[in-house]
């Protein structure tokens, strides 16, 4: 496909059928400080070979998360990816597909995506899944947006322990659809707050286990007081490889359970693209929003996959669609499936454990620093400590001796008052020398001069 | 029976209205897999989404006829959902309606009417 861009006259006839007079006037609402005045201060021209030679050295000024100790979680985390998925998604097969609208040339997306499903539902243990959204923050705002269908009410209540980036999420696109988002104040240990919360408004409430400071709850009673309520229980879990241990939301009562994917399968990728799980009851699925396939039978008999209840996507029901997400993140969801087949259930559960271990370790090893004090009691592979002064100055400073401390809370919760509380995650690829470099790296830049 | 524009029927018995789709409607909708029911007890408005059709192609909404509250939904339709186009004006009934307003019943047109109707699509 060739790239054309528009003549002026283009412009012209396009500002005079929507009645705009300039570019200028249609750009009117967007404040000025988020607009760009004049050219962006570049280089007119320069050869290919001094681009390349500038360009590298201006990434040869990152650190990759590899490179050497890395403490970084909170909703984004680094684990191993074996090499076999890599090399399996770029089969062009898988690579080059688009959406798979026309069954009788796309079984074998379709298989991929069916086999996603059904891994995610065992892992939410919910019995409908479906095939994926962008990523956790937004099926959890997909979440809340069913809730409020299902249960025709018209507020949510989030507990302290959402991640602030899902909060926020949740609250632009939920706003828009009229429902309203209240957030409870930020708690290391109190998912259960969101009970007193709950009134005859109420559509659902939001929990999250392992929450933002790793604090892993038991949440059957939230569901039960949601439920006599009324309301439906979301719950949110950012580091799906913790399923392989945890109790699964839908044994604890979960109506809707929504996950963030990263962790199985997907490298870093600064941030995105990343997958979101999303699984529900099996009453609710009609409200579900995304894509969904199913198994069926072909005209002779034979075994096929399709998407189906397709009567709710936009490109039929139109504005009265449940969601105007329609897509998914195919390609990281097959990267999840390869993980997970390669993995299985006990390889999960395996990897779950040695993951639990090496943040005990890292526990341990901090709370022999002294100043330091453990505010998590009950985590997977991330928990929470306070430091004797704000967090985010001791990251940098730690940073400049090559180690990556953690997540300080005032990045994603500025206003929180949490400004010395570090969160610190572990992964199977922590190394026991990577837990000392910490510890001491930590020890020295705290101890009194 | 009555009519609506909307490819609604009425029947009354006493002050109670069943409701359905006509068999124009199902015929065009094809294959009905889903129908989304009012629970018993809600209350409806001449005019207003009432209840939705799907089928394999399409979800179509139903606009309630009559005002006034849902006595009754027909249960029969979430095992058996195609009864809409096998019976679209009679085994395929969608709810049963107490109306609050006989004069709304008036307002709709007669077989002939809605015949006509048809015509000019």
């Amino acid at each position: 496909m060739r790239y054309l861009p528009l003549t002026a006259a283009d412009r012209t006839d396009m500002l005079g059928m929507i009645g705009a007079a300039s570019i200028e006037t249609l750009f009117a609402d967007v404040p000025a400080a988020a607009r760009l005045e004049g050219l962006i201060d570049l280089p007119r021209q320069a050869s290919e070979a001094a681009v390349e030679r500038r360009l590298s050295a201006l990434a040869g000024r990152n650190r990759a998360a590899g490179a050497g100790p890395f403490f970084l979680g909170a909703g984004a985390y680094r684990h191993h990816v074996p090499a076999s998925v890599d090399h399996l998604i770029q089969r062009s097969e898988f690579l080059t597909s688009y959406t798979p609208y026309q069954p009788e040339i796309a079984q074998g997306t379709l298989q991929v995506l069916f086999e996603f499903q059904t891994q995610v539902a065992t892992l939410l243990g919910l019995p409908v899944a479906n095939a994926s959204m962008y990523d956790g923050s937004t099926a959890c705002a997909e979440a809340v947006m069913m809730a409020a269908r299902v249960t025709k009410r018209r507020k949510a209540v989030l507990s302290g322990g959402v991640h602030p980036h899902y909060a926020a999420s949740t609250h632009t696109l939920a706003h828009a659809a009229g429902v309203k988002t209240q957030r409870l104040v930020a708690a290391i240990d109190d998912e259960a707050a969101v009970i007193g919360a709950i009134d005859a408004e109420t559509a659902c409430v939001v929990v999250q286990t392992p929450n933002v400071f790793g604090t892993v709850t038991d949440v059957s009673a939230i569901a039960q007081a949601a439920h006599a309520a009324g309301a439906l229980l979301i719950v949110v879990t950012t580091e799906a490889v913790s399923l392989g241990l945890l109790k699964s939301p839908g044994d604890m009562g979960a109506d809707i359970a929504v996950a963030e994917g990263q962790s199985i399968g997907n490298a870093l990728n600064f941030g995105g693209p990343y997958v979101g799980l999303f699984a529900c009851r099996e009453a609710l699925a009609r409200q579900m929003p995304g894509r969904l396939c199913g198994e069926t039978l072909d005209a002779e008999g034979r075994r096929g996959f399709v998407l189906t209840l397709s009567t709710r996507e936009q490109h039929i029901r139109r504005d009265k669609a449940t969601s105007n997400i329609c897509t998914n993140s195919g390609l990281c969801a097959l990267a999840f499936s390869i993980h997970m087949s390669l993995l299985g259930g006990e390889g999960l559960r395996t990897l779950a454990r040695i993951n639990h271990a090496r943040a005990q370790a890292t526990r341990d090893a901090l709370a022999a620093v002294p100043g330091v004090e453990m505010l998590t009691s009950r985590f997977f592979n991330e928990f929470a400590v306070r430091l004797p002064r704000p967090a985010a100055p001791v990251v940098e400073a730690l940073a400049r001796r090559d180690v990556l401390a953690g997540v300080p809370v005032s990045r994603l919760d500025p206003g929180a008052g949490l400004d010395d509380v570090l969160l610190v995650c572990a992964t199977e690829t922590t190394l026991p020398g990577d837990i000392d470099a910490l510890a001491s790296a930590l020890a020295e830049e705290l101890r009194p001069t | 029976m009555r009519f609506t524009k909307d490819h609604e029927w009425v029947e009354m018995e006493g002050d109670i209205a069943t409701v359905g789709i006509t068999a124009y409607a199902a015929e065009q909708l094809g294959d009905v897999v889903f129908v989304e029911l009012p629970a018993p007890g809600a209350s409806l408005k001449a005019g207003a989404e009432m209840a939705v059709v799907e089928s394999v192609k399409a979800a179509s909404d139903v606009y309630a006829p009559l005002s006034g509250e849902v006595t009754l939904a027909n249960a029969d339709l979430s095992d058996n959902p195609q009864s809409v186009n096998d019976a679209p004006e009679n085994g395929g009934w969608l709810v049963k309606i107490k109306i609050a307003d006989p004069a709304e019943v008036e307002a709709l047109m007669d077989r002939d009417a809605y015949e006509a109707h048809l015509r000019s699509l």
